[in-house]
């Protein structure tokens, strides 16, 4: 059970506390209402290049990480295709440092046109290391590509080309500030060794008088109904076949995603699962696989990722895949399997609440989908799953015309 | 009216208190040495066993490593699906993993199944059989992934770059290669997994919410084993470090980036510098705002994220730079690199630098001891490199009265850039 305690400013910035007296340190979360499904589509990459700018000095305090060590912290952020989340951890008793830094930036950010200049190449750097310079590199760009035909999650955070970050100019930078990094689109959680009557005064006396800006009202296109199979195939400069699927699914709080969440662990969470014994270890036909979802707010894909034994072609392969889902939606599943993929939940659960860091952007996250009480109480929406469940969103799930496939062939490349 | 240019009051963490909460320890029939720690809010237990077995044992290339990946693919009395099975089903995580020195077995479970689990874990150490077919397999996606992973520079550096510091045939500068997956035998695993593991050298730890009888738990599963404490070590290994130093290396003539590798070798953890290298090492490029990070990445744009490392193993160590940068910036880069290493060596750094790396270093071991695990691994840390109880303290107090002279004369000791081997992979 994570107890917390929730107030709201002025503002209309939402403010969560989480006391726990074990521990020395503090954690300050805070989470602002916008990711990359919020960009243009000619200006991909944005709330990520965003995320970077954040650390190059505020209105009044040239340098964010300087100050933020020299009282004993540590810090950092991450853009999702839904969210943005800056963090920090440090010695409690410092606690107002990190107020200080995060109200200022949340105020107003510095703008100087040499971090603009240096962070468009970082992250052009960030863009080669992670997806251009590696084997296997591309598939997410192509396959959402492939997925989405209006949504925005149609691209990576990263951006769906290197031209979009570097052409950014510091109007949009700006402009894009503005309309996302206000008061009423964020939610600041405080954690670890407080009293919640100081944080209440302290984030009054630093956030309280920032200006509330308007709240971002969300208008996304929805993605239509697949109606049809779709298929791409690759050939790139790689030594294994791999073959990559993906099919949509329930978006994060429609009831479908829990079962669909259990479907994911049925099929690859662990060296038990379905997949992974059927078709690694009895028929020896693909040599990895991973199956996950992306968990993502609005509707998502549930993806299988995988290598093929060498000399295996992707046509056996995939219907040796396909008589494995056929058999889990035809045959359902026993109640045990049902019992064993609810207990890991569980204790996933449990691990991941042990770090006070990982309860502070948790209850966060849960407060920007709904209410963050959900976090105590969603381990009852997966115990309520039935094995029928998880045979009706199967079957909905690996419908043919839901499906995404992609054939990556290993060789030469076939374009520059 | 607030004055937002003036910052906060703060603490300074160097003068916070610290404690780095003891183990409790006792030792099985068989002379097994346990360590536990008690502590954490959530119903959780962790317990690793620990296992001289790694590379630093093996007289085949790869022996250590499939040894260990393989101990729970089967038993006499489960297939590996049927084992794996069972732990899955509590919800419970059984991890390997195999080091240059060391490797282990650990389950993390929800406290209320340890009972039903322990007797998998003590299974897997008395009863593996290294099925031929398990092992097939296992050579086969290993030699895949290996030819994938040789496309990428970092992976062929980070080889190269152990080669260069140790030597080929040195258990810290061996690599993996076609050649060793062909030919390891099922015979090499077993022999290995019967002198090292069954009758070997062996370490448990076991940390989170405890149970009341976990001494009797664990002699019960453990204590009849004839593994033991820890043995004399009989084994030696001769180094052959590259006489020459600067390598420009093109693995992937379509690149558009270069894996820089900068090392030297190092004194580890049992040296007294080691503590103030650490210092150092956070100064060069271990944090956001190091030198290197500031100059490389704030500064230039070259690359994602520049970092330095010391690696420390039980025999020997090394200090490394690494960074991916565009390829058009690789000469520019590490140009940079050598200027940062010889300012270090000419110029003390500020008071101002240091007082603020020492409270980020203070900070972040009071961050780090956020939990059971956590206060375990530091101790495994200590206890592996048979380093005095009042360690932890030592170190702080070093931390606490570092100044900028024993700054530099480190410096001067260990960044000379003619010490480093200088490599870029494209």
């Amino acid at each position: 059970m994570i107890h917390f305690e929730r107030f709201l400013l002025d503002n209309g910035l939402r403010v969560l506390v989480h006391e726990d007296h074990d521990t020395p340190m503090a954690v300050v979360n805070v989470m602002y209402d916008v990711g990359a499904r919020d960009e243009h589509p000619d200006r991909t990459g944005f709330a990520h290049l965003f995320e970077h700018l954040m650390f190059g000095g505020s209105k009044n305090i040239p340098d964010y990480d300087e100050p933020m060590q020299r009282a004993g912290g540590e810090n950092n952020a991450y853009t999702t295709n839904d969210l943005t989340n800056y963090y920090a951890q440090l010695p409690a008793k410092n606690i107002e440092t990190a107020f200080w830094l995060e109200s200022d930036r949340m105020l107003e950010l510095a703008f100087t046109k040499k971090s603009l200049n240096v962070q468009r190449k970082v992250v052009c750097e960030e863009f080669k290391e992670h997806y251009l310079n590696k084997p296997y590199g591309d598939i997410w760009h192509r396959m959402r590509n492939m997925c989405y035909q209006v949504h925005p999650y149609k691209w990576m955070t990263i951006g769906q080309e290197l031209s979009h970050v570097e052409k950014a100019s510091m109007d949009e930078v700006q402009s894009f500030f503005y309309k996302h990094y206000r008061p009423v689109n964020a939610i600041l959680v405080v954690a670890g060794a407080v009293k919640t009557e100081e944080v209440k005064h302290l984030v009054n006396k630093w956030f309280g008088g920032i200006p509330s800006g308007e709240k971002y009202i969300r208008q996304l296109p929805a993605e239509p109904v697949q109606t049809a199979p779709r298929h791409t195939d690759v050939h790139a400069n790689v030594p294994a076949n791999a073959l990559i699927m993906a099919w949509h699914m329930d978006a994060r709080l429609e009831p479908g995603y829990y079962a669909a969440d259990l479907i994911t662990e049925i099929l690859g969470g662990g060296n038990s699962a379905r997949l992974y014994q059927a078709l690694v270890k009895e028929q020896k036909i693909f040599s990895a696989l991973e199956v996950h979802h992306f968990g993502s707010t609005d509707k998502g894909l549930l993806a299988l990722e995988s290598r093929l034994v060498d000399g295996v072609n992707h046509n056996d392969a995939r219907a040796a895949l396909e008589m494995e889902l056929i058999k889990l939606v035809n045959k359902g599943i026993t109640s045990e399997e049902l019992e064993k993929v609810k207990n890991k939940t569980e204790s996933m659960i449990v691990f991941e609440d042990m770090s006070l860091t990982n309860r502070a952007a948790s209850l966060a996250h849960y407060e920007l989908l709904e209410d963050a009480s959900l976090m105590n109480t969603e381990l009852e929406r997966y115990r309520r799953v039935t094995v029928d469940d998880i045979v009706s969103t199967g079957k909905n799930i690996f419908r043919e015309e839901n499906s995404n496939t992609m054939f990556y062939h290993a060789g030469k490349s076939s374009h520059a | 009216m607030l004055n937002r240019k003036q910052p906060p009051p703060i603490q300074d963490a160097a003068g916070m208190e610290l404690l780095l909460p003891p183990y409790e320890h006792f030792t099985l029939k068989n002379g097994t040495p346990v360590y536990t720690i008690e502590a954490g809010s959530q119903e959780v237990v962790q317990i690793e066993l620990l296992f001289y077995a790694g590379l630093w044992y093996e007289d085949f290339p790869l022996q250590a490593s499939t040894t260990n990946f393989l101990l729970k693919n089967g038993t006499r009395k489960k297939t590996s699906f049927q084992l794996n099975e069972q732990v899955e089903f509590y919800g419970a995580y059984l991890n390997r993993g195999c080091f240059n020195d060391v490797a282990n077995i650990t389950l993390h479970c929800l406290n209320k199944h340890l009972t039903a689990l322990l007797p998998i874990l003590s299974e897997v150490l008395t009863e593996s059989v290294f099925p031929e077919d398990e092992l097939a397999i296992y050579r086969n996606n290993q030699l895949q992934r290996l030819n994938i992973n040789l496309k990428k520079c970092d992976f062929v550096a980070n080889r190269l770059m152990d080669v260069y510091l140790y030597g080929e045939q040195h258990p810290y500068g061996r690599y993996s290669t076609a050649e060793a997956y062909e030919t390891i035998t099922r015979e090499q695993l077993v022999a290995f997994y019967e002198r090292y593991y069954v009758n070997g050298s062996c370490m448990i730890m076991v940390s989170g919410r405890l149970p009341a009888d976990l001494r009797l738990q664990l002699e019960a599963c453990f204590g009849d084993l004839p593994m033991k404490g820890k043995l004399p070590d009989e084994r030696w290994h001769s180094l052959l470090p590259a006489q020459q130093h600067t390598y420009r290396i093109v693995n992937d003539e379509q690149g558009i980036q270069g894996a820089i590798r900068l090392a030297r070798p190092a004194p580890n953890r049992k040296h007294p510098d080691f503590i103030g290298m650490q210092m150092l090492n956070d100064i060069l490029g271990g944090y956001f705002s190091s030198r290197l990070m500031s100059n490389i990445r704030e500064d230039k744009g070259y690359t994602y994220g520049i970092h330095s490392y010391l690696h420390s193993h039980l025999h020997e160590g090394s200090w490394h730079i690494n960074t991916e940068v565009g390829r058009q910036f690789c000469e520019a880069a590490v140009t940079e690199i050598n200027k940062e290493l010889i300012l270090l060596c000419e110029e003390k750094v500020s008071k101002e630098e240091l007082d603020n790396v020492r409270n980020y270093m203070l900070g972040g071991l009071m961050g780090d001891l956020d939990g059971p695990f956590q206060i375990m691994a530091r101790w495994k840390t200590y206890l592996l490199n048979e380093l005095p109880e009042h360690y932890f303290d030592e170190s702080i107090e070093t931390i606490r009265a570092m100044t900028p002279q024993q700054l530099q004369d480190l410096s001067v000791r260990y960044l000379s850039p003619k010490a480093f081997y200088e490599l870029v992979v494209i």
